[in-house]
């Protein structure tokens, strides 16, 4: 038992990054059937916010700048994905495959952009000296408060996420938008404005999760681009029917990959999640958790 | 008629052997990179271009492919290769064994790629897996493949990859005579695999992949299994792929797992899509016109590469969406030009 609880800890870290990760490419992909792949790049932008507001306010890390942090996160994440989404994504809708090759080169250049402001070498944005320590459980078992905060993170922000999309008029409208636009625009809702916002949406959330990465470790322009295949799987194994397919995946890769890894090295464990997940897709190729729909091309 | 077939043959072989003559050992040897990468973008416009399938990692074809002819020119060099005595391995893996003979080593160039495709294809397509789907778990694939072979440092050469070969047909790499000998190689291969597509896309089973890429729906109700189809034109396209592979390693002298990287594999793309996707020449010309863009950038404006780079991919999809080839076949007076062409040739 003593052994066990590490594991699943470990687990319950890494689905509830996969997660932070992945919601937002879930309600981009799966609600408007864009592929963002510079959606790393949002978590990237969200990982130098920490560290933009630890250069303004300056000094040590606190709560106060970890919030300043999260807000500039989303704000600057937004505000990009808005103006991206007017510029290009806009454009694309009816063509995923050239919406998979448009994003890539926004996030080359994104990269390239942070390249040349922030250096090419990895920066560290101080956090509040409480999460660097650990809850001690036994004398050998330290789970570090971080970790701890992430996974009460993820499990709010897509609290907020849920209430926000099913509950709120606003997310409904949103919805019925992404269910059937014709009958969306004919009752009156304005679809361009429904479509921008949901894209920079997802992005801001991109960019809070960012966040979640930088009280990990140290931060560089490559950054996004560590994340963004695993949130790709995470999103094709959860299926585009909703958030429910995303947190079931995140859960079962996030929680399966400590006990792999623990018989086998990383880089196998790897290939045997992925193996994993296409043998689920050859059976489920709509995703766990598929949005029912009779239409056909 | 037959006269002016002659004469385009003429023109087009004149263009081919100048290069030969103008240029440094260097830029020959660079061109005939380019003129290997021309044969990757025909793989890659087959599957996108004409299948509508796209594949974000067929970097690891290419890479099967070489890794296969780079084990068969290592293993000529040295009967236990240098990266693996330093890993303390010290009898060859059985695996490797074979590629000390070139009909086993050449066969596996093809063999290999093929094989993985059809690991992908098979439970991928038959189960119906939408086509975005394919393109992110194509690149999931390539990444795992380059994290297992950067891994396995002692039988794969880790990040170094495999280097240092002695030569081939009987001269060291890098002498002026291989070069051009090289560069031939490489343009026949291009001619062969471009007048292939070709030929291929003639007949009944080239006819149905491009109704797979327009509607694909339809053509299952009229009985026809599509995914079958579209295994076939992945494993076709993974084999050329491979083919191109193994030219690459005895003109460049070097393999490592950068070139099946998610990176390299998206430069796949862009080639045929700057190109003109869906044409035979458009990818053809874009590899070469955007990898000389790139070596020309790197030499002078190295930072820069990498805004144009991306500025690329969104000119691809929003400016030119149907190439450079796609694009001036739409436009009147190259119609006209080209019309002559054809009146001329058939």
């Amino acid at each position: 038992m003593g052994d066990f609880i590490p594991f699943l800890f470990n687990g319950l870290s890494i689905s509830s990054i996969l997660l932070l990760t992945a919601i937002g490419l879930s309600i981009v992909f799966g609600m408007m059937g864009v592929i963002n792949f510079a959606h790393g790049e949002f978590i990237m932008i969200g990982c130098y916010s920490s560290y933009i507001v630890s250069l303004v306010l300056g000094g040590e890390g606190s709560w106060l700048t970890l919030l300043f942090a999260f807000i500039l996160s989303f704000v600057l994440s937004f505000g990009i994905g808005y103006l991206i989404e007017r510029l290009v994504i806009r454009k694309l809708y009816a063509r995923p495959l050239d919406s998979i090759l448009a994003t890539w080169g926004i996030s080359l250049i994104l990269q390239q952009l942070a390249r040349n402001i922030f250096g090419s070498n990895n920066v560290e944005a101080p956090m509040p000296k409480i999460l660097s320590e650990g809850l001690k459980v036994t004398e050998d078992i330290t789970l570090p408060f971080n970790r701890i905060f992430i996974i009460f993170f993820a499990i709010i922000v897509i609290l907020f996420v849920y209430y926000f999309i099913y509950k709120t008029p606003k997310g409904r409208t949103l919805q019925a938008v992404m269910q059937n636009r014709p009958m969306a625009s004919c009752i009156g809702i304005n679809t361009k404005k429904a479509d921008a916002f949901t894209f920079s949406f997802g992005c801001g959330l991109a960019g809070i999760a960012g966040i979640c990465i930088s009280m990990l470790g140290s931060v560089g322009p490559s950054t996004g681009q560590n994340y963004i295949i695993d949130t790709f799987l995470v999103v094709i194994l959860g299926g585009i029917g909703g958030l429910r397919g995303t947190i079931l995946a995140a859960l079962l890769i996030g929680i399966s990959s400590p006990f792999i890894e623990n018989f086998t090295t990383s880089s196998m464990a790897k290939v045997i999640i992925l193996s994993l997940v296409l043998v689920v897709l050859h059976y489920k190729p709509e995703g766990l958790s598929p949005t029912k729909d009779r239409t056909i091309d | 008629m037959m006269m002016k077939k002659i004469i385009y043959s003429l023109v087009l072989a004149v263009v081919i052997i100048l290069p030969i003559f103008l240029l440094s050992d260097f830029r020959l040897s660079t061109l005939s990179k380019f003129v290997v990468f021309a044969i990757v973008a025909i793989s890659v416009n087959l599957l996108w271009g004409y299948t509508g399938i796209l594949s974000l990692g067929h970097g690891v074809y290419f890479a099967l492919g070489g890794y296969a002819m780079a084990m068969y020119m290592k293993l000529q060099a040295q009967p236990l290769p240098d990266f693996m005595e330093w890993s303390g391995i010290e009898t060859l893996p059985w695996f490797w064994k074979p590629f000390q003979s070139l009909p086993f080593a050449l066969a596996m160039t093809v063999i290999l790629p093929v094989s993985l495709a059809l690991l992908v294809g098979i439970p991928l397509f038959k189960s119906g897996t939408k086509g975005v789907y394919f393109t992110i778990i194509s690149q999931a694939i390539t990444l795992i493949v380059s994290i297992l072979f950067v891994g396995q440092q002692g039988f794969t050469g880790g990040s170094n990859g495999i280097t240092g070969f002695k030569g081939a047909f009987g001269y060291p790499i890098g002498d002026p005579t291989l070069i051009k000998i090289l560069y031939g190689i490489a343009v026949a291969f291009v001619i062969a695999i471009y007048f292939i597509t070709k030929y291929m896309l003639k007949t009944h089973g080239g006819v149905i992949i491009q109704a797979v890429r327009d509607r694909e729906t339809r053509l299952r109700f009229l009985g026809y299994k599509t995914d079958s189809f579209k295994i076939l034109t992945l494993a076709t396209s993974a084999a050329m792929c491979g083919v191109a592979g193994a030219l690459f390693v005895p003109i460049v002298g070097i393999i490592s797992p950068s070139l099946m990287s998610i990176l390299m594999s998206t430069e796949f793309v862009i080639w045929v899509a700057i190109g003109g996707r869906g044409t035979l020449l458009g990818p053809i010309i874009g590899a070469i016109l955007v990898n000389y863009a790139k070596s020309t950038f790197s030499e002078s404006l190295p930072e820069y590469w990498w805004y144009f780079y991306g500025f690329l991919f969104i000119a691809a999809t929003l400016i030119i969406p149907k190439g450079i080839v796609g694009s001036l076949k739409e436009k009147k007076w190259f119609q006209n030009i080209f019309n002559k062409l054809k009146t001329a040739n058939g």
